[in-house]
């Protein structure tokens, strides 16, 4: 099976093929009503344990942001006391505001590192195997061990701050990446960033090597240059590879957590404060659950609306 | 030089310079990763980031011991285990369903299932995490094997039914006509020929649950139950001083998925980029 492609398709078009309209409508038979069944009993154990983890709990969420509750005992019924309170808070806003500059990293660095390396890498024909491969390494690696790794490289008295230092180019020594209120997001980005853009780039590599050859040779005949022929042939041919991924980013973005909790916790004094980050505190440090549920259904509320207008805009035919 | 090819072959040479270079931003990490796990404090403190001058073995035993792996590793294999299993039954089952027995309403269930492999934790965490204390499923290990069946099984249902969608149909009518019931075809006659597909939701979702760090940090405290993730965490804090304690038992937990990852590469890379997981 060639690998599917994430294009956020509405799965119409494939379901279309494996059903059988003609049984569906025509009188039904006890066969075909034991048919029914049976397949209602085998997508029995998918629903069960999603209603217990996702569907029931999601609703209670629902529930709980309108209540005041601390996780234990009754929760009491307040309105939108908690929305407000998420709406006035310099706290929450500081969170957003990390989201978003989160965003703009994962926006440019890892897709430039993507498209640079995925169009080399499609222009070559000898060790792409290799290389895909290499690329791919750091994405199986486990997020702790990720971060164990560049909490040493990046130590200051250790890393390679002091070993550069030691080589003659002082710029690195000493610095406290992680300790650093103003260095401390863009190094976690950054450790971040190490294991996903050989992701990203696998990714576009997929889509661009089902790009039509021949309009590369046109391109060649029409004396494009390299250059040309990325910006005119590549990028509009994997564009809804490119849109899928840069949709993603910017959900997974908004919902980020485990390497800022893992390398920072939120800190130094807030600098890497996310919302996911900043509801796990609300929830498990200082016990104001139905807080915390606000801000976990503002967030999921927030991915959901851009990934509808992204449909939205797709479905009114715009090319993305 | 002369010839049509080589003229235009030197261009190409740049080209590797990057691809390269871009090798080793991916690699050096880990390499030092391998080199500091052979080296001794003594020898960290005067080559921190070298290849060992004389390697030295005992960061090993030590980290094993000190970290608890044998207790670690065998949460993390039973969790592990228990997740490709219970996934593979539930999305194996579901998808079987959605391409074969003309579920009615197929189209909304898959919709739901795309819906669903993209849930984000935010928005069912806190209930959950309340559900499973007053169930008294936190710190235990089903506890946290419930969770990934249903965060991973959306996901694998989708892939696993698109390889269902591609097989024929005619061995398994040929099974009914013999008098075969559903479940018989399903066993004798789907899956041997679905293999693939099960081995790459396998693949994908064994990762997924051997690297996953947020739900068994929340959900599992006691430190007999930890899997290595979150042990290794405190573990990584624990000791931080000790860059080559550190090293060698960062590498009990990656050096198994690296190797499965180098076997079967093609097939993790396939499924991986398929499903929506975010690593």
């Amino acid at each position: 099976m060639p690998a599917e492609q994430p294009e956020l398709k509405v799965p119409e078009e494939r379901a279309a093929s494996t059903e059988r309209p003609s049984r569906k409508r025509a009188g039904r038979t006890p066969r075909q009503r034991r048919r029914t069944i049976m397949a209602w009993a085998f997508m029995l154990p998918l629903v069960i344990v999603n209603v217990i983890v996702i569907v029931g709990p999601a609703i209670a969420t629902v529930y709980y942001s309108f209540t005041e509750w601390s996780g234990i005992g009754p929760a009491e019924f307040v309105g939108l006391q908690n929305y407000r309170q998420m709406l006035t808070s310099g706290e929450f806003y500081g969170a957003l505001l990390h989201n978003v500059i989160w965003i703009a990293i994962f926006l440019t660095v890892p897709i430039a590192m993507g498209l640079l390396g995925a169009f080399l890498l499609s222009q070559i024909t000898r060790f792409q195997m290799l290389f895909r491969v290499v690329y791919f390494i750091p994405f199986v690696i486990a997020s702790v061990v990720n971060a164990s790794i560049w909490e040493n490289l990046l130590d200051p008295e250790r890393g390679i701050g002091p070993a550069l230092a030691s080589i003659g180019l002082p710029y690195l020594d000493g610095v406290a990446f992680f300790g650093d209120q103003r260095l401390a997001l863009p190094s976690v980005a950054f450790v971040d960033n190490w294991h996903w853009w050989g992701f990203v780039l696998v990714l576009f590599l997929t889509a661009m090597q089902s790009v039509d050859r021949d309009l590369y040779d046109a391109a060649k005949v029409d004396g494009a240059s390299r250059w040309h022929q990325f910006r005119h042939v590549t990028i509009p041919g994997i564009r809804p590879t490119l849109v899928f991924v840069m949709l993603m980013t910017i959900i997974w973005s908004l919902l980020v957590f485990d390497y800022i909790y893992i390398l920072t916790q939120g800190g130094p004094a807030g600098a890497t404060e996310v919302v996911a980050t900043l509801m796990y505190k609300e929830a498990f440090a200082r016990f104001e659950a139905g807080y915390a549920a606000a801000l976990g259904l503002g967030m999921s509320f927030v991915s959901g609306l851009i990934v509808l207008v992204f449909l939205y805009l797709r479905r009114r035919g715009w090319e993305i | 030089m002369g010839g049509r090819r080589t003229s235009r072959e030197p261009s190409k040479v740049s080209y590797y310079a990057v691809l390269v270079a871009l090798s080793f931003f991916a690699l050096t990490p880990l390499v030092v990763l391998g080199f500091n796990a052979l080296k001794t404090s003594a020898e960290l403190g005067r080559n921190p980031l070298g290849p060992p001058l004389s390697p030295d073995f005992s960061n090993f035993p030590k980290a094993w011991e000190l970290g608890n792996f044998t207790v670690t590793m065998r949460n993390s294999a039973i969790i592990t285990a228990g997740t490709v299993i219970g996934v593979c039954i539930i999305a194996g089952m579901a998808a079987y369903a959605l391409s074969r027995l003309d579920l009615p309403g197929g189209n909304g269930v898959l919709f739901s299932l795309f819906v669903g492999s993209a849930v984000p934790f935010q928005l069912f965490l806190v209930p959950l995490f309340f559900l499973w204390s007053r169930l008294q499923l936190t710190n235990t290990l089903i506890g946290i094997i419930i969770i990934y069946w249903a965060i991973y099984s959306p996901f694998a249902t989708l892939l696993l039914r698109s390889y269902l969608v591609a097989l024929p149909r005619d061995f398994e009518d040929a099974a009914r006509i013999d008098g075969a019931n559903e479940f018989q075809v399903l066993t004798r006659v789907v899956l041997p020929l679905a293999w693939p597909g099960f081995l790459t939701v396998a693949l994908v979702s064994g990762l997924a649950a051997w690297n996953e760090f947020f739900f068994a940090v929340t959900f599992i405290q006691d430190d007999n139950l930890k899997p290595i993730a979150t042990s290794f965490l405190s573990f990584q804090s624990q000791f931080s001083r000790d860059w080559g304690l550190t090293s060698a038992a960062g590498l009990f937990m990656i050096l198994p998925v690296i190797v499965l990852f180098l076997i079967l590469q093609r097939r993790f890379i396939e499924g991986l980029a398929s499903g929506g997981l975010k690593g």
